[in-house]
């Protein structure tokens, strides 16, 4: 590998920071093309930790002591390094390999470096091509009862035509015709026209999503009024729509001035719009940022802690987003309502929106297999940034955001404040995280299903859906009966502040050992 | 004493009842001299709810005049006049409930709310209810409570050789909060102890707690030391203490003040152990919060839990503010630093306070916790409460006469033996399965320490139990908590026994807020109940496919 220069540095420590270690374990670092390994001297354990370089997300070299030189690598699933090189040589040596290895394609752009696409595990081809069509989302929708007399499949985003960030196979109100669902596509930023996340059977209420109108100040478009009601017709039970825009008002308005915005409530007939609150990505790139530095904290007090917990947002934001999450399964359930979910571009603020609610609405989503049905549909193929959004390559930082990090954090106050309600575990949620960044396979690479596609990823990849199937052992919550009362129908939980668990991250473990004399 | 003086209306219709969790109900309401007993008119299931009125912490009420009159000051009370009337009783209990009463007529409802503030707060301990309680399943027992001092130090026979009981407060003259028997170095006689005991505040001279069976070291316990302004030494004292530190080359000493207000408590008499008269003793100082700062934590951490503004920044402001977490952090980590000391570090420490009569029990309970598995099993977490809170004597009456809610002004009050919960709850937590004893267990015992059948809690001191003939008159809680059907009950159905210690994680993003208490009457603590409950099942089921 070009990029490694010392492939080997003996009598190396290791401190691994975030399980609390405190001493330092002695042993040898190997840097292989894809992984940082540290192999532990000690004969009876001989532990080894390996550190995939594309979960790195910053390598620093604090200044040289009189015993060497020293690295901290900081990693995308909040793991903490510290590691200690005596000669110095070797620790710019080191530092230069992993900070290039951890930022793929920082020259090119290009995918070729990824993990997954040198990522070999032991399967044939049959077996790779059958990864990819383990999650079928078709079979999903019939679950729900769709296609109907309600909701039809359309051809018209085939080819990506319409939307080149949308999947093609899509499910529209039976009444939009191909030239209602271009004009209002036309009408909406990115081409992202309203289409069918969720149907809820029970009420005939369905959860719908695009992006915003390019109303700006005075603007309008018949055909994408005639899709709003279309929407409303495909619902026999009520006699208006929610349309929910999940930005605050303030930036919504703001966005006018751009020539897009919210709908104009004169115009369309029969919506009610309903802002949610929830910030946008810089914001909670920062908030993100500040709540990691809280967790760094060597020993704070609780109320540095608390205090610190407050100034992040951190947990202001995952209430936003659950309560929007419950307010839109309220309408469908409680009210028999369909809603209309956007934000700006409809893939942020609306993929977490939409599926908090399918969440809350359907048992099914509580399962291993129906989250990862989930995050196929909402997330995957209606085509939320996955390569911007968590750095796949290096490119613009400031398209970094912990999006799906806050719906996952969503999913798991869920499970703690319902601890019957879920099939999985804590753990497969973090492995879900720890998959999203670390591009050892190709579900979650690219930026949507066109990019995909483009890139061949099918041919040159893994699917992570059947792996975490295979290791579902691991990721069963035992409380979990599908039959008892807490698991079935729709959730309400109660989003009242108290209910929020203070608890960084949940893959950030808690110290245990403490010294009490210090 | 007559309750009926303080009952003018016994019996009420056609009150209606709510109750968190439960839909509103319609039924009798009596009033009885200790309880409020509630029943509705369903005939086919009928529902019955027995409030001690002990339990009550504060009542609010509100009458309304429906004809128009609003005078109910005027003298004027004609029964056609309060016809249309009614009012409202909200009862805010010592366990954190909120009850409702709305009450038909204003008369009948300013009678009840009468009886309620009189009859709830009695200060005649021998009116209270455990004097009465007489289930028929229960027969006044033999021996009141689990054990005694002599029976403690006769079932540790390690102890035998440096360390005897001594008696010399068998008439509480010595010290009147200890028991009457304590255990002291074996080569201090009782003469050394009465003047050592006059060195310290109440007479509380330093007696052993604990003995650590794996390298022979021990937890004792005191008051602070009498130094007073001009620094007065002690002969007796200094020989107590270097007896206890025999054949080790030091020992600690943990003052649950901080240095400056142990220098400060010498102007008032008190003071700490000086390293010159002390010369083998090290001194930590670990400032703990006690008396009214702690009430007044609990009472800022309910209202929090009250508030229903719904926004998260507010929330954790006040969470912060109430500063109750730091306090179980303070605990948790100052009795970490005891054990530390005795088990890592293999010494002896004396661990005191001023009175060491709250912060020092805390502390050495915890410590004792953490460290021996015999404290951790259901019988030997309510022993260790026997001897630590009861016998050791912590003023129940007075910390625990008002709970949050109370208008009344504070006294003694502080919930001292709460913060212990809440810390023993943290360890539950931190680790589930080194515990014989579930959540509920301390639940039960949160609340009874505030209202109870029992006369566990009764009074301030055992010489004041035994005045009130408490041990005879009464049901002792440790010993029905032990019945089979209920210690099924409170048992962690994930108990295993481990002999090491379990070092609690003081980390802030481990400790968390008690919900289990602190949010008992919220749906969202029914859902972790319901998961407990599934646990329990779960390892029931197991068991019997194990023996299959």
């Amino acid at each position: 590998m070009e990029h490694i220069r010392t492939p080997k540095v003996e009598n190396v420590r290791l401190l691994d920071r975030s399980s609390g270690q405190r001493k330092a374990s002695v042993g040898t670092l190997y840097l292989s093309a894809t992984h940082a390994i540290f192999v532990e001297n000690n004969p009876e354990t001989r532990k080894e930790t390996w550190v995939l370089h594309s979960m790195v997300s910053s390598v620093e070299r604090p200044p040289t002591t009189s015993s060497g030189g020293q690295l901290i690598l900081r990693c995308k699933d909040f793991q903490i390094f510290q590691i200690f090189i005596p000669q110095e040589r070797d620790c710019l040596d080191v530092h230069a390999s992993l900070a290039r290895l951890s930022r793929p394609g920082v020259c090119a752009c290009k995918y070729s470096e990824l993990y997954c696409l040198s990522f070999n595990p032991n399967v044939n081809k049959e077996e790779r091509e059958e990864s990819w069509n383990f999650i079928d989302l078709a079979a999903d929708y019939k679950r729900m009862g769709v296609p109907n007399n309600l909701w039809v499949a359309t051809a018209a985003n085939s080819e990506y035509r319409v939307c080149d960030t949308y999947p093609s196979e899509l499910f529209v109100p039976k009444s939009a015709t191909p030239a209602i669902i271009v004009g209002s596509s036309r009408f909406r930023s990115r081409g992202r026209f309203p289409a069918l996340s969720y149907f809820h059977q029970d009420t005939l209420a369905a959860v719908c999503r695009c992006s915003q109108p390019l109303s700006g100040f005075s603007g309008r478009c018949q055909e994408d009024e005639m899709m709003l009601q279309a929407l409303m017709k495909s619902n026999p039970g009520s006699d208006y729509i929610y349309v929910v825009d999940t930005r605050p008002k303030l930036n919504a308005m703001a966005n006018r001035a751009a020539g897009k915005g919210y709908e104009n409530e004169d115009h369309y007939t029969n919506i009610k719009l309903q802002f949610i609150g929830i910030e946008n990505i810089h914001v909670m790139r920062s908030s993100q940022q500040k709540i990691v530095d809280v967790g760094e904290m060597r020993s704070p007090s609780v109320t540095d802690f608390l205090w610190g917990l407050e100034n992040s947002g951190w947990l202001k934001h995952i209430k936003a987003i659950l309560d929007a999450g419950v307010f839109v399964a309220r309408a469908v359930a409680d009210e028999g309502v369909s809603v209309l979910v956007h934000c700006s571009d409809g893939w942020d603020r609306t993929a977490q929106a939409c599926s908090v609610a399918s969440i809350l609405l359907d048992p099914y989503y509580r399962t291993i297999r129906g989250l990862m049905v989930l995050i196929q549909r909402d997330w995957v193929s209606f085509g939320h940034k996955f390569s911007h959004r968590y750095a796949h390559l290096d490119r613009d930082p400031k398209e970094v955001s912990p999006v799906i990090d806050q719906f996952l954090e969503c999913v798991w106050q869920l499970s703690e404040q319902f601890p019957c309600a879920f099939e999985f575990n804590e753990r497969f949620l973090i492995a879900i995280h720890a998959h999203v960044y670390s591009c050892q396979y190709g579900t979650f690479l690219g930026n949507s299903q066109k990019e995909r596609r483009d890139m061949r990823l099918h041919e040159r990849t893994h699917s992570v859906w059947p792996q975490l199937w295979k290791d579902r052992g691991k990721y069963t919550n035992p409380l979990y009966k599908a039959e008892q009362s807490q698991s079935q129908g729709v959730l309400r939980p109660n989003t009242s502040p108290y209910c929020f668990k203070p608890t960084i991250e949940p893959s950030l473990p808690e110290l245990s050992l403490y010294s009490y004399m210090l | 004493m007559e309750f009926a003086e303080h009952i003018k209306t016994a019996n009420v219709e056609d009150v209606v009842l709510r109750q968190p969790l439960q839909p509103p109900s319609r039924g009798t309401l009596c009033i009885t001299g200790h309880h409020l007993l509630f029943s509705d008119r369903e005939e086919s299931d009928s529902r019955q709810v027995l409030l001690l009125l002990r339990n009550i912490d504060a009542i609010e009420k509100s009458v309304e005049n429906l004809t128009g009159y609003s005078g109910f000051f005027s003298n004027a009370s004609h029964s056609e006049r309060m016809s249309g009337s009614s009012g409202t009783i909200t009862m805010k209990c010592k366990d954190l409930r909120v009850l409702q009463l709305d009450i038909p007529g204003m008369e009948q409802c300013l009678n009840i709310a009468h009886s309620i503030e009189t009859l709830s707060c009695l200060d005649c301990v021998s009116a209270m209810y455990p004097f009465f309680y007489r289930p028929v399943d229960l027969s006044l027992p033999e021996q009141w409570g689990l054990s005694s001092p002599e029976m403690h130090y006769s079932q540790m026979k390690e102890l035998y050789e440096k360390w005897r009981l001594s008696t010399v407060n068998r008439d509480y003259s010595v010290c009147p909060s200890y028991p009457p028997a304590v255990i002291v170095p074996k080569s201090i006689d009782d003469d050394t102890l009465k003047k050592a005991a006059k060195f310290r505040q109440g007479g509380r001279f330093p007696v052993l707690c604990y003995y650590h069976k794996k390298n022979g070291m021990v937890i004792m316990r005191s008051s602070q030391p009498l130094l007073g302004a001009n620094r007065k030494r002690c002969k007796e004292d200094e020989l107590l203490l270097q007896a206890v530190i025999e054949g080790s080359d030091k020992g600690y000493i943990i003052d649950t003040r901080s240095m400056q207000q142990a220098q400060q408590a010498r102007m008032t008499g008190g003071g700490f152990e000086s390293k010159s008269f002390y010369d083998r003793w090290k001194r930590f100082h670990r400032q703990m919060e006690r008396g009214k700062a702690l009430q007044e934590s609990l009472i800022k951490l309910v209202e929090a839990c009250g508030d229903e503004s719904n926004n998260m920044d507010r929330w954790l402001s006040k969470l912060e503010n109430s500063k109750w977490l730091s306090h179980v952090q303070n605990a948790l980590s100052t009795a970490g630093l005891l054990v530390e000391c005795v088990e890592r570090d293999g010494h002896s420490v004396l661990v005191h306070g001023s009175e060491g009569t709250d912060c020092s029990l805390l502390i050495s309970t915890l410590a004792q916790l953490i460290m021996d598995p015999c404290c951790r099993t259901m019988e030997g977490f309510l022993g260790l409460l026997e001897r630590e809170w009861i016998q050791a004597r912590h003023p129940f009456q007075q910390r625990c006469a008002h709970s949050a809610y109370s208008h009344a002004r504070l006294q003694q009050e502080s919930p001292v033996f709460l913060l212990l919960l809440d810390c023993v709850w943290q360890l539950w937590r931190q680790f589930p399965l080194a515990l014989g004893f579930s959540e509920a267990l301390l639940l039960r015992l949160a609340t009874e320490v505030y209202a109870s059948d029992y006369g566990t809690f009764l009074c301030n001191s055992d010489q004041e139990r035994c005045a009130l003939e408490v041990k005879e008159r009464t049901h002792c809680l440790f010993r029905a908590l032990l019945r089979p059907t209920e210690r099924d009950y409170y048992s962690n159905p994930l108990y295993e026994r481990t002999e090491l210690a379990i070092w609690p994680s003081v980390h802030p993003q481990s400790l968390q807020l008690w919900k289990g208490y602190f949010l008992r009457w919220t749906q969202q603590v029914r859902h972790l109940e319901e998961a407990q409950e599934e646990i329990r099942n779960m390892v029931i089921e197991w068991g019997k496919l194990a023996r299959s």
